[in-house]
């Protein structure tokens, strides 16, 4: 009846597993009664989890990926502290059965479950504001991917307290994945939630590109699209060719594990090379897709609080189109050791070299944007100051990586760990930090406290740096990742040290949280009238904070680059159309809601071979979307008049509000301009 | 804030010191063997041609942030500047210099520390053929008919030609001072050529995680002057134990902590054994189970 699963299945004789559970479940029973008590349930069903409008959307992404970042960061706390104390013999306070799960666990939920639904979240919120559009493409597929990797994150949520988790690592290597060796349920969790958030992040892939190639503004020439949208186009692209090969990976492994095939497995004809194979021509891409939506984020921060245009901006596009292309030819660095001829080897290691060129290229932009400019040191651009300096290294180790002799003698030691760190935290974690202090006031109307967001950047850059430089002398020292514990005394200083760093971390990420209820609570003071608190330049400082559902009552038409900012400078930022028109939205509808819910459902019951209820779910998901499809009645109208009213209102605010409130002095800079 | 001015500075020699400070530890900059050497010359080489750009962008951030701060009204600005073809050429131009003399290195050197490449092709090698296990390495000798496991001697100075394979799951075979890793790979073979250039107790251990007794799966290898060495290997030949197929299936089972263990003599022919064995299907009967080592 229920399959594998019984309750034998619930960890109750590990301490910290169930100390853990018990906490989540509090904390989940906590906010349940404060909605119960505030009567918010209608509220948030009908506003926000049915929603399909973009912003909302967003706001929920981002809202996943700071709960799982907090879930990932707590694994990591642990791996630092085991290791801190697990030295010369002593087993520490984690089992390796364990510890094993941590790692993999920490991996899948910060680059799966954190880093995408950051950057799908913040190009949700911005993307079609900056280009003008109302919605994205497909608002109800937004919906649908949303919902997918909510119920993914879900089923790794629930393999903490049902089950276990993998015990192989993020990347799930053959023949370590498989049945023969790994038994229990946590591979299939792992799989099963990475397969279903895969697929949500592909329909994402597709929704961004169509609404960049389709929706954008008159006069929007691709020449002419912020970085941003540069940024996310080519992550879409870099999605869509990327992702369907791990879904087939994936699928070929569950195959080898529910079926009993052997497409891993030698001595069957199989290749377990082929599984690290096709995981690595979807995770070398996947550093790409996370990375370059904060190397838009960045330049629009840079530019904006430099109060200038950005530098060498056609450079900077060719720079991301040659890592775009670039990042699919260069896989089999991640395993130079197998032994590979040379010829193969330098051709992947001048490939990844290559890489650098392009990369290199976008800072020096950065930098030049800041030349001359009048920089405004607010919280994002101390974020991406903090990305500049740490990313340089970062990149330069890797680049020694890429050099397979030193491959040879580092990979997959701790300084390995270290690289990829230095390049994901600066590289894409700054990056979306950056970006949610950037456009928080536009998603939510009012600006997030200057002072704790700096207290929490500099805790994160001085954490980032004692918890990871540690790990690259560690890796010199011949240590290897994921040891549970180890015999040489030698490496404890700096385990110790790297733990230090991690609390550090801690402390930037309680900052963060103080930020945010700092800000909330004083939300009137800090509320942003104007729509546009930074002198933005692009497209989504035209519309209001937080923007009416529809963005635009009038599309904008757009004569170059820096649209808004060409328009403020014309004074024709703010004109009154002469008539407003009629607008039609996309209804809201639960039919998201309800596929991700079943998709969760499929999900456990495979996990636990429970197939009545998998093959039950899995047609109410087909019947799911084939009611969707019969629903005829999907958009409704805002009539003309009721759009005028929803204006005017802006343009009273916008007169009666406090103009500029925080940010007055500095927001015109004077000195003498150079022509 | 004088100390800030200082910190482009400061931060890299402080950086290098806190590098440096260990150094009696960090065996990577101590190899004992031609291989390592070269891979740790080229590791200082390529870190140095890195710093050609690394070293610039902090001092333009701290500089470029300090200077055109909003407060500082004195500084020139600049908002429609946004382009100058000659930045623009030096930005890819000095990149792609760089990554052409690191491209040079990687090509040449890639080739020289071939792992497949014997190191002195006139010198007769030791020969050594490793099998990972279940968290054990077993090593052994085919020009000498022994075997031993969690242990591996060898001459100095004598070039050692590696054989190796894994009865498990996907490992990797390293010994740091020595120089260059390998996968072990089940059903496949790859090979290793590595040699000590002095006598000494080195680490050596499995790189790539493999399940729960992977942080046990480590030894100590041996570097010993030649007549030690045959000393050994006829001590050895004095041991307990033969290795042959059925010695070795109750080797192959899971373990941890595995003693050394030495055997006088080994079927000939056990590591083509263990390769076949990995890559072909098993004739009859299910296919072995390893009893539910995860969980």
């Amino acid at each position: 009846m229920f399959g594998k699963l019984s309750f034998s299945a619930i960890p109750i004789h590990n301490p910290i597993i169930m100390g853990a559970v018990v906490g989540a479940n509090l904390v989940a029973l906590l906010v349940i009664v404060l909605i119960t008590c505030y009567r918010k349930w209608g509220y948030l069903w009908k506003e926000w989890l049915t929603s399909l409008d973009h912003k909302r959307i967003g706001i929920m992404y981002v809202i996943l990926a700071l709960v799982m970042l907090l879930r990932g960061f707590s694994d990591a706390i642990m791996m630092r502290s085991q290791q801190a104390v697990a030295a010369g013999g002593s087993p520490g306070f984690l089992p390796p059965d364990h510890y094993n799960q941590i790692f993999g666990a920490h991996g899948t939920i910060m680059i799966i479950f954190m880093a995408m639904p950051f950057l799908i979240g913040l190009m949700n919120v911005v993307v079609p504001q900056q280009i003008g559009a109302r919605d994205v493409a497909f608002p109800f597929l937004n919906s649908v991917s949303l919902w997918l990797t909510v119920a993914a994150a879900w089923l790794v949520m629930v393999s903490l307290g049902v089950g276990d988790f993998s015990r192989v690592g993020w990347s799930g290597y053959a023949p370590l994945a498989e049945k023969e060796y790994s038994p229990s349920t946590g591979v299939d969790y792992w799989m099963w939630a990475f397969q279903i958030a895969g697929i949500a992040s592909l329909m994402s892939g597709i929704n961004f590109l169509t609404t960049i190639l389709r929706m954008r503004a008159p006069g929007m020439t691709l020449m002419r699209m912020p970085l941003f949208v540069w940024t996310t186009l080519f992550t879409t692209v870099l999605i869509i060719f990327a992702f369907p090969v791990l879904t087939a990976d994936l699928f070929l492994l569950a195959l080898d594990r529910y079926l009993g095939m052997r497409f891993f497995a030698d001595a069957w004809g199989g290749n377990l090379m082929m599984y690290v194979n096709l995981f690595w021509i979807w995770g070398h891409p996947e550093v790409y897709i996370v990375i370059l939506p904060a190397f838009g984020i960045y330049s629009e921060v840079v530019a904006t609080f430099s109060g200038k245009a950005l530098f060498g901006y056609r450079s900077l596009v060719w720079a991301t189109a040659a890592i775009m292309v670039l990042s699919f030819s260069v896989w089999v660095h991640h395993f130079f050791t197998m032994g590979a001829g040379p010829s193969v080897n330098i051709f992947f290691s001048i490939a990844t070299m290559m890489i650098a060129i392009p990369t290199g290229v976008k800072i020096f932009n950065w930098l030049f944007t800041m030349y001359r400019g009048r920089i405004r040191l607010s919280v994002p651009m101390y974020w991406t100051l903090g990305f500049l300096v740490n990313f340089a290294v970062g990149g330069s180790t890797g680049v020694l990586l890429s050099v397979p002799p030193a491959d040879y003698v580092l990979h997959n030691s701790l300084f390995l760990v270290a690289h990829f760190h230095n390049v994901l935290i600066p590289g894409a974690l700054f990056g979306f930090m950056a970006g949610f202090n950037y456009w928080f006031p536009k998603a939510f109307g009012f600006r997030l406290s200057e002072k704790w967001g700096r207290l929490s950047f500099w805790c994160f850059a001085v954490g980032f740096n004692v918890a990871f430089l540690p790990l690259y002398v560690l890796g010199f020292m011949g240590m290897p990742r994921r040891m549970e514990s180890y015999v040489n005394p030698a490496w404890h200083p700096y385990l110790l040290i790297a733990a230090g760093g991690a609390a550090i971390i801690l402390a930037g990420i309680i900052f963060m949280l103080i930020q945010l209820w700092v800000s909330i609570r004083e939300k009137d003071a800090r509320r942003d009238p104007t729509g546009d608190p930074w002198d933005g330049r692009t497209l989504e400082w035209a519309t209001s904070s937080p923007p009416a559902v529809y963005n635009f009552a009038r599309t904008p038409v757009v004569e170059g680059l820096d649209a808004f900012m060409s328009m403020k400078e014309k004074g024709t930022a703010h004109e009154r159309p002469d008539r407003y028109g009629d607008i039609r939205m996309p209804k809201n509808t639960a039919h998201g809601f309800v596929l991700g819910g079943l998709a969760f459902i499929f999900g456990f019951a495979l996990v636990w071979y429970i197939w009545w209820l998998a093959i039950l779910s899995g047609l109410a998901m087909l019947f799911t979307v084939i009611a969707r499809a019969c629903d005829d009645d999907t958009h409704y109208t805002i009539p003309a008049a009721e759009v005028e009213r929803i204006e005017e209102g802006r343009r009273l605010q916008m007169a009666q509000g406090p103009r500029q409130a925080e940010g007055q002095a500095i927001l015109r800079p004077g000195g003498r301009p150079v022509p | 804030m004088g100390s800030k001015r200082y910190l482009p500075i400061c931060l890299p020699v402080l950086t290098a010191a806190f590098f440096l400070g260990g150094c009696a530890e960090i065996v990577l900059f101590q190899p004992r063997g031609p291989v390592g050497a070269s891979e740790r010359t080229l590791i200082i080489v390529a870190l140095l041609l890195m710093a050609i750009v690394v070293i610039p962008v902090f001092i333009m951030t701290f500089r470029f942030s300090r200077k055109y701060r909003a407060s500082n009204t004195n500084a020139p600005y600049a908002p429609r500047w946004s382009y100058s073809a000659t930045i623009d050429a030096i930005v890819w131009l000095v990149p792609v210099c760089i990554i052409m003399a690191l491209g040079y290195l990687s090509w040449t050197r890639t080739h020289s520390l071939d792992p497949h490449k014997p190191i002195e092709p006139g010198v007769r090698p030791v020969i050594i053929e490793a099998v990972s296990l279940d968290w054990k390495w077993l090593f052994i000798y085919p020009q000498y008919d022994i075997a031993a496991v969690n242990r591996l001697v060898f001459p100095a100075n004598v070039p050692l030609s590696f054989r190796i394979t894994s009865d498990t799951v996907l490992t990797s075979f390293f010994i740091p001072q020595l120089g260059s890793q390998i996968y072990a790979m089940t059903g496949k073979q790859t090979l290793l050529h590595l040699m000590a250039d002095r006598p000494g107790v080195y680490d050596g251990h499995n790189q790539q995680f493999s399940g729960a007794g992977y942080p046990e799966m480590h030894f100590k290898a041996i570097a010993v002057p030649g007549q030690e060495f045959d000393a050994w290997v006829q001590k050895t030949r004095q041991a307990q134990g033969r290795l042959d197929p059925a010695r070795f299936r109750e080797l192959e089972k899971p373990t941890m902590g595995y003693p050394v263990t030495y055997f006088s003599s080994v079927e000939h022919g056990m590591f083509d054994y263990v390769l076949e064995k990995n890559s072909r299907p098993p004739a009859v009967g299910p296919d072995r189970a390893r009893t539910d080592k995860g969980s």
